[in-house]
């Protein structure tokens, strides 16, 4: 870029301070997409306002128009997307009729963005040092020369260890929480005054959602930055925003102070999305909107009766070892005969004689970090995986003796059964609701229970509450929260005895989380099954489980019932898991 | 895998389980060409031979013994380098291949530059602008190549440019008359006489090579340039490219180093299947150029059952392959830096 484009942007973009204290006032913006099925409104007629140094929360549930409202403002739509009317002023530049060449100039410099799943919005060939480089000599902040230092002064800005080696990783070798890092150094290496982070936690735990979170706060007080917070999730939103505005159907049903909407919500939208969200105090009863209708429950199965004195799962001594891969070598160590230095682990001990029990009817949440083992673990008990040593005794046998690829022919392979994290993925694209439903029938089933398929499918769907009209529809014809009661009906299909949630509702709006959670709240109750509720979210774990493990680095770092744990944690890490969580202000009873 | 092992023994060990297949390839070519009807000591023997002159050359091939024998024997042969004689020429299998493979080779792979150029921005160019006219005209032109017979596309652009023209050599062969062929060091033409500076001779093998490296290049556009454009097409609507946009990078940044960059990957797939198919299957350009490459010796082999010459042409191809896989997976592995050069 030349020095005089430099210079023009920078005159051009010295905000007019007569005109207003905004950073950016946005007017009746109106965007719409031309489908397939014709002109699609996504955003309509939302206005809004940005000062100088303040966060601003949008905040709505899938489909609300909350993240294009924020496309529309760095004129980054899809093809297909246009601003159809209203006003965007940025800084006293008119940010809906600028050029094309004006509009480069302001995203990366002026205003830039942070996205939600980093490791996919990073270049995964290019070495995170470049693409910061990239961006800083984009917008004429650094040289040829001086690039590489600063691009390691950002990363040791936001807080990576080892700035220097780190400069030469590439995406995939990072973690998902430094991923995020990097994508934050990206949208401040030019110090833009405006900063757009869309749902730039969903996916991390809470506590690197925390760090991320903090970190972001600090750097935009630090260099006076405002900023636009999107999330679906309303007590994030409250608790690191000044002003929040609440979005439905694309337009702004509601904003005013952080604070006050929490205490006084007005519009019955924002009143449905405070109550669904999961907090202290609050029952998972109490997550549904007040008018619901209550769920005609279908008839209670007879409680089997349980032999006395045993677990329905006992896990003793559990180990799972994984081989250690070879570091990654580069081409021009390729001739040379490199050795492993002898005292190198060769194995990583994923889970490390781990003990856990399950009884019969009761709920157990597994709580930890990622990359705390709590999936391996959940792995093993399904009998997917194969552990290296200890024991895993279901219902009296040993399931573990089984290998996992012989398990699946197993008898005891209908009795346990899981509902997956992403409602979408773990359905067959190719299959109906109801052949999603009927595969676990026919493939486990009896001839009996093949012949009766139809009608127990038709049971099924009543009980996950999915109306039979839509049996005939493909996964990519429902809902998120459709697509999750198929998910659910399919692991209960063959009455199983223990049901492994893995995060079953972390893809989920808040409102269809809440009525999830109660769906199997019920369903546990029906049909007399115990949960492995595997999550990273412990208001979440609070409200259907009545025991928590909490894991840490392959072992468990404590246990107990979960009021009692929640209240008085016994160990450090569990204080900080608990901490970690973002506390919405209190909510008026 | 315990300890970390070097580059090289990975090589050698992907080279070594390619073993096998060779071998496979050796017997199924063996049989084959035994199954097929056709007798080469009759061939050989000539029209006049009577009964039992041809059972005396037959004695003389060693045709006449059973067949495990003669495969063992083949075996031996190769163990010490040897693919046999051709009947039909007299020379050695081996000798033949090496001098004619570089002929294929050196049109081949000029072919397929001028396609990548042609190709590669034409994918590209359509992938940025779907559905709008440039996005046509590509289909048009990939079509078009690639329906056209290339001893139609051959002769078409022999009648224009050398006959009407007379812009072009005639088309004879790797070099004119005039010219000698320069010293052998690569074993093409072009780069030998550069070699040694001879330019006149460098330019007179170029010109002798356009004619058909443009027909081959037109005939191998279409995947390169499908592949390109799907590849880029499903880059550009990746998240990462998104990112690059709202940091406010150049176009040319992101097409090039984030897009491009990204979307190569498919395309040296599609390359390496490209030109092993065209390296031995182009017997109908090199028969319309005359040009003395593999493929019409191996037809040639092929109609007087000439098994030596057949076995050793499938066996050289079979190798190149093996060789041609390794290098696009190592091509992978410093592109990519996700992908290890593993087995």
């Amino acid at each position: 870029m030349s020095p005089d484009a430099t210079n023009f942007g920078k005159t051009i973009m010295e905000p007019d301070k007569k005109t207003s204290k905004n950073l950016v006032e946005v007017d009746n913006l109106t965007v719409e997409f031309t489908t397939r099925n014709g002109i699609v409104q996504a955003v309509s007629d939302v206005s809004f306002h940005i000062a100088k140094g303040e966060t601003l929360g949008i905040v709505g549930e899938s489909g609300s128009g909350k993240s294009v409202t924020s496309y529309a403002l760095m004129r980054i739509l899809e093809a297909n997307g246009m601003i159809a009317s209203g006003d965007m002023v940025y800084g006293g530049i008119d940010l809906k009729n600028a050029s094309n060449s004006t509009m480069r100039e302001i995203r990366g410099r002026e205003i830039s963005m942070i996205f939600q799943n980093p490791r996919a919005a990073l270049n995964p060939i290019r070495k995170v040092g470049k693409q910061l480089e990239d961006v800083m000599r984009q917008h004429g902040f650094a040289t040829r020369q001086n690039a590489k230092a600063k691009a390691i002064e950002l990363l040791k800005m936001v807080r990576i260890n080892n700035p220097e080696d780190r400069y030469h990783s590439y995406p995939h070798e990072l973690s998902g929480g430094m991923c995020q890092r990097i994508v934050i150094a990206v949208a401040i290496a030019c110090q833009p005054r405006l900063l757009i982070a869309d749902e730039p936690t969903t996916g991390l735990d809470v506590t690197t959602q925390k760090a991320v979170l903090d970190l972001v706060g600090e750097l935009t007080k630090a260099q006076g930055m405002s900023t636009i917070l999107i999330t679906h999730d309303l007590g994030l939103a409250s608790a690191y925003c000044d002003r929040l505005i609440v979005m439905e159907k694309g337009r702004v049903v509601e904003s005013a102070g952080a604070a006050d909407m929490f205490a006084r919500p007005a519009h019955p939208y924002t009143q449905k999305l405070i109550r669904a969200t999961p907090r202290l105090g609050a029952d998972i009863r109490d997550l549904l909107p007040e008018d619901a209708e209550p769920r005609t429950p279908s008839e209670p199965k007879a409680p089997a009766v349980h032999p006395e004195g045993q677990p329905l799962l006992q896990v003793t001594d559990l180990v799972k070892d994984f081989p250690l891969k070879a570091p990654v070598k580069k081409l021009r160590d390729m001739f040379k005969t490199a050795k492993a230095p002898d005292d190198e682990p060769t194995v990583f001990r994923a889970v490390d004689t781990l003990n856990m029990t399950i009884d019969y009817g009761e709920s157990v949440g597994l709580v930890g970090e990622s990359g705390c083992g709590k999936s391996t673990t959940s792995s093993m008990v399904m009998r997917l995986l194969d552990p290296t040593s200890g024991s895993i005794v279901f219902d009296g046998v040993d399931i573990g003796a089984m290998p996992a690829k012989d398990f699946a022919t197993s008898e005891y392979r209908s009795k346990l059964q899981m509902v997956f994290q992403d409602p979408t993925d773990s359905l067959n694209p190719r299959f109906t609701a109801r052949q999603s439903i009927a595969d676990p029938l026919f493939r486990l089933g009896g001839p009996e229970v093949r012949r009766d398929a139809d009608r127990r499918v038709a049971r099924l769907a009543d009980m996950v509450g999915l109306p039979k009209s839509l049996l005939e529809r493909f996964p990519h014809q429902l809902s998120g929260g459709q697509k999750a009661r198929v998910g659910i009906a399919r692991a209960i299909a063959l009455d199983p005895k223990l049901l492994i949630l893995d995060e079953p509702t972390a893809a989920l709006d808040v409102s269809v989380q809440a009525v999830v959670l109660n769906l199997l709240l019920d369903l546990k109750d029906e049909l007399d099954m115990s949960y492995l509720f595997v999550s990273h979210d412990l208001n979440v774990v609070r409200l259907l489980c009545e025991k928590v493990v909490v894991m840490r680095g392959g072992r468990i770092e404590e246990t107990g019932e979960t009021e009692a744990l929640m209240s008085n944690p016994q160990t450090e890490y569990t204080r900080m898991l608990l901490s970690a969580i973002p506390h919405p202000p209190e909510m008026a009873a | 895998m315990a300890a970390p092992t070097s580059r090289l023994s990975t090589i050698a060990r992907r080279l070594g389980q390619a073993l096998p297949a060779l071998f496979g390839v050796i017997v199924v070519t063996f049989l084959l060409t035994r199954a097929l009807p056709g007798d080469p000591a009759a061939y050989f023997a000539g029209p006049a031979a009577d009964a039992k002159s041809i059972a005396q050359i037959r004695e003389s091939l060693g045709l006449d013994r059973p067949l495990p024998e003669q495969f063992l024997l083949y075996l031996k042969d190769l163990a010490r380098g040897e693919m046999g004689n051709s009947i039909s020429t007299g020379q050695p299998v081996a000798e033949e291949l090496i001098r004619r493979l570089p002929a294929s080779l050196e049109l081949t792979f000029f072919a397929l530059l001028l396609s990548l150029a042609i190709a590669v921005p034409m994918g590209v160019l359509a992938a940025t602008h779907p559905g709008k006219p440039i996005d046509h005209i590509c289909r048009f032109i990939v079509t078009a190549g690639v329906s056209l017979p290339t001893f139609f596309t051959g002769l078409a652009l022999v009648f224009v440019f050398y006959y009407l023209l007379g812009w072009a050599p005639s088309p004879l062969g790797r070099l004119d008359f005039a010219y000698v062929s320069p010293p052998t060091v690569t074993g093409f033409y072009v780069i030998d006489a550069l070699l040694i500076g001879d330019l006149e001779t460098a330019w007179a093998a170029l010109a002798q090579l356009t004619l058909p490296a443009i027909t081959l290049a037109l005939f191998t556009l279409a995947p390169l340039a499908r592949m390109t454009r799907a590849s880029m097409l499903q880059v550009l609507s990746s998240e990462f490219i998104r990112t690059a946009r709202a940091a406010g990078l150049s176009g040319a940044t992101v097409l090039g180093t984030y897009a491009f960059r990204n979307a190569v990957l498919p395309v040296i797939t599609t390359l390496g299947m490209v030109f092993s198919f065209t390296l031995g299957a182009n017997v109908l350009v090199e028969k319309v150029f005359a040009w003395p490459g593999i493929g019409s010796y191996a037809v040639e082999a092929l109609v007087v059952s000439d098994y030596a010459a057949v076995q050793g042409f499938v066996l050289s191809m079979a190798v190149l392959f093996v060789a041609l896989n390794l290098v696009i997976d190592i091509l992978y592995t410093l592109i990519d830096p996700r992908i290890q050069l593993d087995d």
